[in-house]
């Protein structure tokens, strides 16, 4: 039944974040020239933070017990100190996460909407004119770099729109209440070019996908069946192959949150939105490590996990996966 | 005797050849990106004899729109940006290539083995391919990246050592469909040897497969190699056309100098498009999943 596949799915999921964990752990240590020093004895650090460092990470004992120490610190939340910020590094990293999930959702949101109507018109007009101009756009799109298209875009919008390029606020205009009329119009005015970068970004794969996922139901044979008994064309859609092609997307929408990430990465760095992105920009910049490896673990960890939710997803939806 | 069988050898081979030229020039968007192709590659080659300027000497004129002097504008400390553009092509090429041969050789290998020896091992290293597709690529490389070092080899290697998992699953899928045909299954019952097996049997017929699938992946490392470069992970003082973008943008002439931003920008779309065509192209002809009956 159900509950072998979802275990089967969370013993996989488990692994794989063990995996990124010792990964994480052996890449800061293992690799020459920039073992634990750098993590643990930023510049500036008094000799008393480095010794209460070292006694938390068991810096002075063998590797596995570091590692063991390791496990429980990640577990607890305790990720080190960051060297710029001299915080310890969770108390940056939530905040900003939680910008980075409002600009993700809405763009993914926005692009699988989009994403989905266009594949659609390409798989049944296919061969027409405008398939021919959706995919063309598409594999324009893609073989751009999401970050330049975020620069044309920046272009764009302060010279002929005069829209914020920068934050996620105006500074002048001082946040009273976050849910008042004027503070969503502000969030919303900052949002419109990164959201846009993201979504012209994402799109093109969603539409690829779509696309695919119905020219394969196209030939199956009951919507050969469907057809002879004379539905609608819209029923036909519905019905028929729009329920089907959901699955392959289910799936493939969760493979992408990877790619997504990526892009959230590039297009905060060239908008300033305070997210995940832009910390880790600045922690390549200022060589922050602890704030870089907080980061790709969050991220990481995050990304995991949104993958297995589409297992489940995937699995409810189609009851051959999850007996079979 | 010898030399008759090189001839007839060779005919086979011209004759495959020009066969898969024909297939090939079928499809008119391969034939397209095969054009821009080359074109890259001139410049690449031909590139820093050509350009009319040292591309690392400043002058007065800064961040000047394109002009007869200077064709495509200038940068913030006054060089040329055609010149910049022109001796970009090598590196951003090289790395490129450099990524995708890592990757290419680890899938093609991690492929090899999980496909032939099906068991604990093919088992195990799936598993860990299967961890490499879901983890995040480009925060992944950004680590590795930042832990390296901003080289470009560092950027190659993190490129590399991330990219190989579609190959892998492909040349995994491969060998398990050629392990099943009846010559190799001959083959072992007089008594060949594995080795012998995967390198006269399976590798000569996967090939193709890899060969198409590196072409696409070139596409993907050229990407992100300029976005790696972008983020500050490059060497600032080897050109290239991330690098430049970079430069753009930290110098804050974003918002001024559209020219600066166009050209790096879209030398960097074509040659991504050009071998994700070519590639495409590719993948039709040698796939047969892909295949159009």
């Amino acid at each position: 039944m159900g509950i072998g596949y979802a275990v089967n799915k969370l013993i996989q999921t488990i692994a794989t974040i063990f995996f990124v964990l010792t990964f994480n752990f052996l890449l800061f240590r293992i690799l020459p020239g920039n073992p634990f020093a750098l993590l643990f004895r930023g510049p500036g650090f008094s000799r008393a933070l480095v010794n209460q460092l070292n006694a938390q990470f068991g810096l002075d004992q063998p590797l596995w017990l570091q590692y063991l120490k390791y496990l429980q610190n990640t577990l607890i939340g305790n990720f080190g100190i960051s060297y710029t910020y001299r915080v310890p590094v969770l108390s940056i990293l939530v905040p900003r996460l939680l910008n980075t999930v409002i600009l993700l959702l809405t763009a993914t949101a926005i692009s699988l909407v989009v994403g989905i109507a266009m594949g659609l018109v390409s798989a049944w007009r296919r061969g027409g004119k405008t398939d021919f101009a959706f995919s063309t756009s598409t594999l324009l799109l893609y073989s751009m770099p999401t970050f330049w298209l975020g620069l044309i875009l920046l272009f764009v919008g302060v010279i002929y729109f005069g829209l914020p390029v920068s934050g996620m606020i105006s500074l002048n205009g001082e946040l009273t209440n976050p849910f008042a009329l004027s503070s969503i119009v502000d969030l919303s005015r900052h949002m419109v070019l990164p959201c846009l970068t993201l979504v012209l970004g994402l799109t093109g794969e969603y539409v690829l996908i779509m696309k695919g996922a119905l020219l394969d139901v196209f030939t199956e044979d009951y919507m050969l069946t469907a057809k002879a008994k004379g539905i609608s064309n819209s029923k036909l859609l519905r019905d028929h192959a729009l329920r089907n092609a959901a699955l392959p997307m289910t799936t493939l929408i969760a493979i992408n949150i990877g790619l997504a990430v990526g892009g959230a990465i590039q297009t905060e760095t060239i908008f300033s939105w305070p997210g995940i992105g832009l910390l880790t920009y600045q922690a390549l910049l200022t060589r922050d490590y602890p704030v870089l490896q907080g980061c790709f673990l969050v991220v990481a960890i995050a990304v995991i996990l949104m993958n297995f939710l589409a297992d489940l997803l995937y699995g409810y939806l189609d009851p051959r996966i999850r007996t079979g | 005797m010898s030399s008759q069988l090189t001839t007839s050898r060779w005919r086979i081979y011209r004759r495959s050849w020009t066969g898969l030229w024909r297939k090939f020039a079928r499809n008119r968007l391969g034939v397209i990106g095969l054009g821009l192709l080359v074109f890259f590659v001139l410049m690449a080659l031909f590139g820093p004899f050509t350009a009319p300027y040292d591309p690392t000497s400043s002058s007065a004129d800064i961040l000047k729109p394109p002009s007869a002097l200077h064709l495509l504008g200038t940068n913030e400390v006054g060089q040329d940006i055609l010149s910049q553009v022109l001796y970009g092509a090598q590196a951003s090429l090289i790395v490129g290539f450099a990524a995708a041969a890592i990757s290419a050789v680890v899938g093609s290998l991690v492929g090899l083995i999980a496909g032939y020896y099906q068991g604990y091992a093919g088992d195990l290293l799936m598993r860990v391919t299967d961890v490499f597709l879901v983890l995040p690529a480009l925060p992944l490389m950004v680590v590795l990246g930042a832990i390296l070092g901003p080289t470009l080899f560092s950027i190659v290697i993190a490129i590399g050592l991330v990219g190989w998992t579609g190959t892998a699953r492909l040349v995994r899928s491969q060998t398990l469909s050629v392990k099943q045909l009846a010559f190799v299954e001959s083959s072992r019952a007089s008594g060949a040897r594995d080795y012998y097996i995967i390198f006269s049997h399976v590798v000569p017929n996967v090939i193709p497969v890899i060969f198409a699938q590196t072409v696409l992946v070139i596409a993907n490392s050229i990407l992100s190699a300029a976005v790696l470069t972008f983020l500050g992970l490059g060497n600032p003082s080897t050109i290239t056309w991330g690098q430049m973008l970079e430069f753009a943008f930290t110098s804050g002439a974003v918002t001024s100098a559209w020219w600066y931003v166009m050209s790096p920008g879209l030398c960097i779309m074509l040659v991504v498009l050009s071998f994700s065509l070519v590639g495409y192209s590719l993948d039709e002809i040698f796939n047969p999943r892909t295949r159009k009956v």
